[in-house]
């Protein structure tokens, strides 16, 4: 079991470490005294009080609303505040989010993933407005794990991403003043919502119980209804003519 | 830097979900696939040197570890065409709320179909 050099019980944490100007990231190991109850965001501000003052990472709300304390635990996208640190002499990887740029250690750079959500048109409703269907998308936290989760997105900076299309599902069911074909229209490009390939992992690491994955193939039946009626529709033209 | 994990983020499982799972299966299935398309062309290629060549080359065929080779073969195509099919399904936006039963459903018809092609093959 690891032990802090007092003797307590710890936690093994192998952090990604990369700072500005650094030409390659590295890791650092730590031994954490384990607290019960504990949780990843937990042991980062311990290091950052205790062991290393530079360390960088992002929070605030501190109960899963706000979705700025995302990143990889063990692999896997997580809310750092919500995720138990695990038991004494467990070891913990943890690492930025995937697909953005990091700014520094465990910070990323979410300009681009906010300003993608903006030009769809950020789908939010009020709390008495919810829609009936169990897909509210206005639970949407926008903290980019789905982004990060998305296999497409490991390779293709110009895919749309999970979060962009189920906004952009959301805003189809419901345009409310924003302009519905110019979303479609982004929505019906190659780096749009043909570009899925059915992972699921957005919807599985959704902290927030959204279902991107379910949004893009409900967005994917619509565009291929629009799709097969055009087609029909110049097919019968066509005849005529 | 981005921070996009590159390829691995394709082929890289570990902390993932039967989703992620079932898409590196189909994906390495495929490779595996399209190496094997090129294997079995340059077999063909064998004919061209005439009966004796193609003869030997048969009577190894039979051998059971060449047979073991053939299974591998089949199990390949069967998760190959079980992703396709999920894919084809749910990317056009059926069944979407049956996305683990369609799953274990194909996986269920898939390692049955694997069986029988299995004791066909070495009978």
């Amino acid at each position: 079991m690891n032990e802090t050099t007092d003797g307590e019980a710890a936690i093994r944490v192998t952090v990604y470490r990369r700072r500005a100007g650094d030409t390659d990231p590295h890791y650092d190991d730590f031994d954490v005294p384990y607290r019960p109850g504990m949780t990843v965001l937990d042991i980062l501000m311990s290091i950052r009080s205790h062991q290393d003052a530079e360390l960088t990472f992002r929070h605030s709300c501190l109960h899963a609303s706000c979705g700025t304390c995302g990143m990889r635990v063990n692999r896997r996208e997580r809310l750092a505040c919500v995720t138990p640190a695990g038991a004494p002499g467990d070891q913990v990887l943890i690492e930025p989010l995937a697909g953005a740029e990091v700014r520094s250690d465990l910070v990323v750079d979410m300009r681009p993933f906010y300003e993608s959500l903006d030009a769809v048109g950020r789908p939010l409703l009020r709390g008495d407005e919810h829609n009936h269907d169990g897909h509210r998308l206005e639970d949407c936290i926008e903290c980019s794990l789905c982004t990060s989760a998305c296999p497409v997105t490991a390779t293709d900076g110009r895919y749309a991403g999970p979060a962009v299309l189920a906004a952009t599902e959301r805003v189809l069911r419901e345009p409310r003043g924003h302009d519905a074909a110019a979303v479609l229209e982004r929505a019906d490009r190659e780096q749009g919502a043909w570009r899925c390939h059915l992972a699921l992992e957005c919807s599985q690491v959704c902290p927030a119980g959204v279902d991107p994955a379910g949004a893009i193939m409900r967005l994917r039946r619509d565009l291929l209804r629009r799709h097969l009626a055009l087609h029909v529709h110049r097919a019968r033209n066509g005849r005529r003519s | 830097m981005t921070g996009r994990r590159g390829v691995r983020g394709w082929l890289d499982p570990r902390g993932r979900h039967s989703g992620m799972w079932t898409l590196v299966a189909g994906r390495v299935a495929g490779i595996g696939l399209t190496c094997y398309l090129y294997a079995h062309l340059a077999v063909l290629s064998l004919l061209t040197r005439g009966p004796g060549t193609w003869d030997r080359f048969v009577a190894i065929a039979g051998h059971p570890a060449f047979l073991a080779l053939d299974a591998v073969l089949v199990a390949g195509l069967l998760v190959h065409a079980a992703h396709g099919v999920r894919v084809a399904l749910q990317g056009s936006g059926l069944l979407i709320g049956a996305r683990r039963s369609l799953m274990v459903a194909l996986a269920v018809v898939g390692v049955a179909v694997g069986l029988v092609a299995i004791v066909l093959l070495f009978n």
